[in-house]
C-alpha cells in the first residue's frame, strides 16, 4: 500500500504538468483559430496561387507525425535561425501550426456550406468581397464549424503528450520522472491517464456549453 | 562532408532499414486493428449489456488516453504485473488497441446508416441475428466505412514514429540517430518528413482506387442510398 | 385439431405499444391455397398482425400455429419457422449490396445450406416466375419500384414457403408500376399459393381473394367473400369503407 503515499506525495507535482497541457492545448486551439480562419477564407475565395500554397502547408503539416515536426523545429530549424526557443514555445508552436493546419479544413467545409444566396445578398446591398466574408458568411460559417472544431480538442489533448520527446514539463513527462524516481510504474501511469481523461470529459463539457450560448434558433449545420 | 555523399551513403541507406520497421509496423498492425474494430463495433451494436458496457468502455479509454502513455503501460508497466513485452510487441499491441478502438467509431457509424429494412428482410427469410449482421449488414457498412477507415490507417502511418519513444528503430529513430551524429538536423527531419509524405500519397491513391472496385451502384460513400425509398 | 386444409391458426392475438392497444383480439383460421385480403383503415393494426404472424413483432397475448406446430413461444426454432413463412415489405427491403439473383439465392445457400449451384438455378427459375430473369445481375438502385418488388416476391417464393404475407406490397409504387406486381400476385394466387394481404387495392381484393377481412380499430369487424361483400348488407362499415375509398380515388 506504500505507493498510495508515494502518489499523494507526487500529486502536487503531477498537477503541476496540467498547467503546461492545458498551456500547449490553448496555444493550439488559439493558434489553429487565428491562421486557420484566413487560410479557410484564402482557400475559398482566393486567386489559384494562394490556394495552392495554403495547400501545400496543409500537405505538410498534417502529413508530417507531431513527433517529426517536434524534432525538426527544436533541433533543426529554430537552432538554424540562430534561436534558442525553450521547449515549450516549440511544443507551443508545432502544435498550434499543425492546428491551424488541421482546423483550417474544418472553417473550409463549413464556409462552403453557407449557401451561396448569403453572399449574393450581401453583395446585392453593396458590401464589397470582404465585408460580405466579414459580416454575413463567417458568423454563420462559425457556429455550423463549431461542433467540428470542438473534436479538435481531445486531438490536441492527446497529442501534446508528445511534447514530452522534447522535454516539456507537462503532464506526460512528469509522470514519467516520477515513475523513473520512486520506480513505481502502474498506478502512477494509472493516475496520469485518468487525469488525461478527466481533461477530456471537462473540456468537452465546456466546449458544449459555449456551443449552447452562441446558438442561433433555427439555424442548424446545413440549414439554408 | 559533401552534401550528396551524406544523403546517399549514409542517411538514405540507415533510412531505408528504418522505414522498412515502419512498414511492417503498419502492415501488422493494420489487418489486426481492422478485425479487432469489427468486434468492438459490433460488440457495442449488438452485444448484450454487459458485453457493449465493456466495449464501449474499453474505447472511452482508449480515445481519452494519449497512444504515448499507453505504449508507456505496456512496456514499462506491464513488467510489473509478470507480462514482460518486447519493444517492438509493445508498440503492436499499443497501435492496434488504438486502431481497433477508433476504427470500431467508424464502423459503428456505418453499421447505424444501414436501413433498418435490410436486417428485418434478413430476419424474415429465417436468417439469425448474427447471420443478418454477417451477411448482410456488415458488407454494408464495412463499404461506408471505407473513407473513415482510410482515414484511420493514415493516422496509424503516422502514430507509428512513436515506437520510437520505446526505442523501436524505425524510420524517425533511425533518421534521428544519423542527425544527431553529424549534426544536421534539418535536412534530415525534412526528408524524414517527405518520407511519411510519400506513404501518406500513396495510401490515399490506393484508397481511391479500392474505392472505386468496390463500389456499389446506389451507395454513395456518404452513406446515403441514391435511391432512397424509405 | 386441424381439419384437413387448415395451415394456418391465428388465435386471439393482442399487441399494444404503450399505452395504445393495437389489436384486441384477432382470431382466424386459414386453409391451405385460400388468399385472404385485410382492408380498412390505417393504423388499424394491419401490418402489425402480419409482423405478430412470423414473429417480427412479438404479441402480448395470443398464439400462432403453423400446420399445426405453435410458432408463438418456439424459441430458437423460430427461424425455422420463417423459412416457411415468407414476407413481402411495402418497402421491399431488398439487400443493397448484392444484385438480384444474390438476392434471392442468399437465403437458400445461408439458411438452407443448398449448395450455390442448385441454390443459383433455382434463384433464376424464381425470377423467371415474376418476369425478372433478364435483371438478375443488377442492383437493387437499378431497378424500378415495381421490378424491385417482383425481386423481393421472387426471394420470398425461393424459399418454398407454405404462406406469404404481402404487408402493402404496392403501397409505395405509382399506379403503373402497381398493375405489374398485382399481375404476378394474381398469378400466384390462382396456381394456389397461400396468401394474406395487407391491401388498398380494392379491385384486386375483390377479383382475387377467397376471403376479404375488413379491420377496424384492432379487430376483425366484418369478414367473407367479395360476393357477399358487395351484396349483403350486413356488410354496411366495410361497404361504407370501400365507398369512400371510390370516391377519393375515382374508381
Amino acid at each position: 500500500m506504500d505507493f498510495l503515499i508515494v502518489i499523494i506525495e507526487w500529486f502536487p507535482y503531477l498537477i503541476g504538468g496540467i498547467f503546461a497541457t492545458l498551456g500547449l492545448v490553448g496555444s493550439a486551439l488559439i493558434l489553429g483559430v487565428i491562421f486557420g480562419l484566413p487560410m479557410a477564407v484564402g482557400q475559398v475565395y482566393g486567386k489559384r496561387s494562394i490556394r495552392f500554397i495554403i495547400g501545400i502547408y496543409v500537405w505538410f503539416f498534417r502529413g508530417l507525425p507531431v513527433l517529426v515536426l517536434l524534432f525538426l523545429f527544436y533541433f533543426g530549424i529554430f537552432p538554424g535561425l540562430g534561436m534558442d526557443v525553450p521547449a515549450f514555445f516549440v511544443g507551443a508552436t508545432v502544435l498550434g501550426l499543425r492546428g491551424a493546419a488541421y482546423q483550417s479544413q474544418i472553417f473550409r467545409g463549413a464556409i462552403q456550406s453557407v449557401s451561396e444566396g448569403q453572399m449574393i445578398a450581401a453583395r446585392s446591398v453593396g458590401m464589397t468581397k470582404l465585408q460580405s466574408i466579414r459580416n454575413v458568411i463567417l458568423p454563420q460559417a462559425v457556429r455550423v464549424a463549431l461542433p467540428g472544431w470542438s473534436n479538435e480538442y481531445p486531438n490536441i489533448l492527446t497529442d501534446s503528450a508528445i511534447c514530452y520527446a522534447i522535454g516539456v514539463m507537462e503532464l506526460m513527462t512528469r509522470t514519467s520522472q516520477i515513475v523513473s524516481q520512486t520506480y513505481i510504474t502502474m498506478p502512477i501511469y494509472l493516475v496520469c491517464a485518468g487525469i488525461f481523461i478527466l481533461l477530456n470529459y471537462g473540456g468537452m463539457r465546456v466546449l458544449h456549453m459555449i456551443e449552447k450560448k452562441i446558438k442561433i434558433p433555427g439555424f442548424g449545420t446545413g440549414a439554408a | 562532408m559533401d552534401q550528396s555523399v551524406f544523403i546517399f551513403q549514409i542517411l538514405l541507406p540507415v533510412l531505408m532499414e528504418g522505414m522498412v520497421v515502419t512498414i511492417k509496423l503498419i502492415a501488422l498492425t493494420a489487418p489486426l486493428g481492422l478485425v479487432l474494430g469489427i468486434l468492438v463495433a459490433v460488440g457495442r451494436t449488438y452485444g448484450s449489456k454487459p458485453i457493449s458496457l465493456l466495449c464501449n468502455g474499453a474505447v472511452a479509454f482508449i480515445k481519452g488516453t494519449p497512444l504515448l502513455l499507453m505504449l508507456f503501460i505496456l512496456y514499462f508497466g506491464l513488467p510489473s504485473v509478470g507480462i514482460t513485452l518486447s519493444a517492438f510487441v509493445a508498440s503492436l499491441v499499443g497501435f492496434i488497441m488504438c486502431n481497433g478502438a477508433y476504427s470500431s467509431e467508424y464502423i459503428r457509424g456505418a453499421i447505424s446508416s444501414v436501413k433498418e429494412g435490410q436486417i428485418i428482410a434478413a430476419q424474415a427469410l429465417g436468417m439469425t441475428k448474427m447471420q443478418a449482421v454477417r451477411h448482410i449488414i456488415l458488407p454494408q457498412a464495412l463499404i461506408r466505412a471505407i473513407p473513415g477507415l482510410s482515414n484511420e490507417f493514415i493516422y496509424l502511418i503516422k502514430y507509428s514514429s512513436l515506437a520510437y519513444m520505446l526505442t523501436v528503430i524505425e524510420l524517425t529513430g533511425a533518421g534521428k540517430m544519423v542527425a544527431a551524429k553529424y549534426f544536421e538536423f534539418t535536412e534530415v527531419f525534412m526528408i524524414i518528413g517527405m518520407g511519411y509524405l510519400l506513404l501518406v500519397t500513396i495510401t490515399t491513391i490506393a484508397v481511391m482506387l479500392i474505392e472505386r472496385k468496390v463500389a456499389i451502384p446506389g451507395m454513395t460513400q456518404s452513406g446515403r442510398n441514391m435511391l432512397d425509398i424509405l | 385439431m386441424e381439419n384437413n386444409g387448415t395451415i394456418l391458426r391465428v388465435e386471439n392475438i393482442h399487441k399494444s405499444f404503450g399505452d395504445l392497444e393495437v389489436l384486441k383480439g384477432v382470431t382466424f383460421d386459414v386453409t391451405k391455397g385460400e388468399t385472404i385480403c385485410f382492408i380498412g383503415p390505417s393504423g388499424t393494426g394491419k401490418s402489425t398482425l402480419l409482423r405478430c404472424i412470423n414473429l417480427l413483432t412479438q404479441p402480448d397475448q395470443g398464439s400462432v400455429w403453423l400446420g399445426g406446430e405453435e410458432v408463438t413461444n418456439s424459441g430458437k426454432k423460430i427461424n425455422h419457422f420463417r423459412q416457411r413463412i415468407g414476407m413481402v415489405f411495402q418497402n421491399f427491403f431488398l439487400f443493397d449490396h448484392l444484385t438480384a439473383i444474390r438476392n434471392v439465392e442468399i437465403a437458400l445457400i445461408k439458411v438452407r445450406g443448398m449448395n450455390p449451384k442448385d441454390a443459383r438455378e433455382k434463384a433464376l427459375e424464381e425470377l423467371r416466375q415474376v418476369g425478372m430473369e433478364e435483371w438478375a445481375e443488377h442492383y437493387p438502385a437499378e431497378l424500378s419500384g415495381g421490378q424491385a418488388q417482383r425481386v423481393s416476391i421472387a426471394r420470398a417464393l425461393a424459399m418454398d414457403p407454405d404462406v406469404i404475407l404481402f404487408d402493402e406490397p404496392t403501397s409505395a409504387l405509382d399506379p403503373e408500376l402497381t398493375r405489374e406486381v398485382l399481375e404476378v400476385m394474381k398469378k400466384l394466387a390462382l396456381a394456389g399459393m397461400t396468401m394474406l394481404v395487407v391491401t388498398h387495392e380494392m379491385g384486386f381484393a375483390c377479383s382475387v381473394a377467397n376471403r376479404i377481412m375488413f379491420m377496424e380499430h384492432g379487430e376483425i369487424k366484418e369478414q367473407g367473400s367479395p360476393e357477399e361483400l358487395m351484396s349483403d348488407t350486413k356488410f354496411e362499415r366495410c361497404k361504407n369503407f370501400i365507398g369512400q375509398f371510390d370516391q377519393t380515388n375515382g374508381d
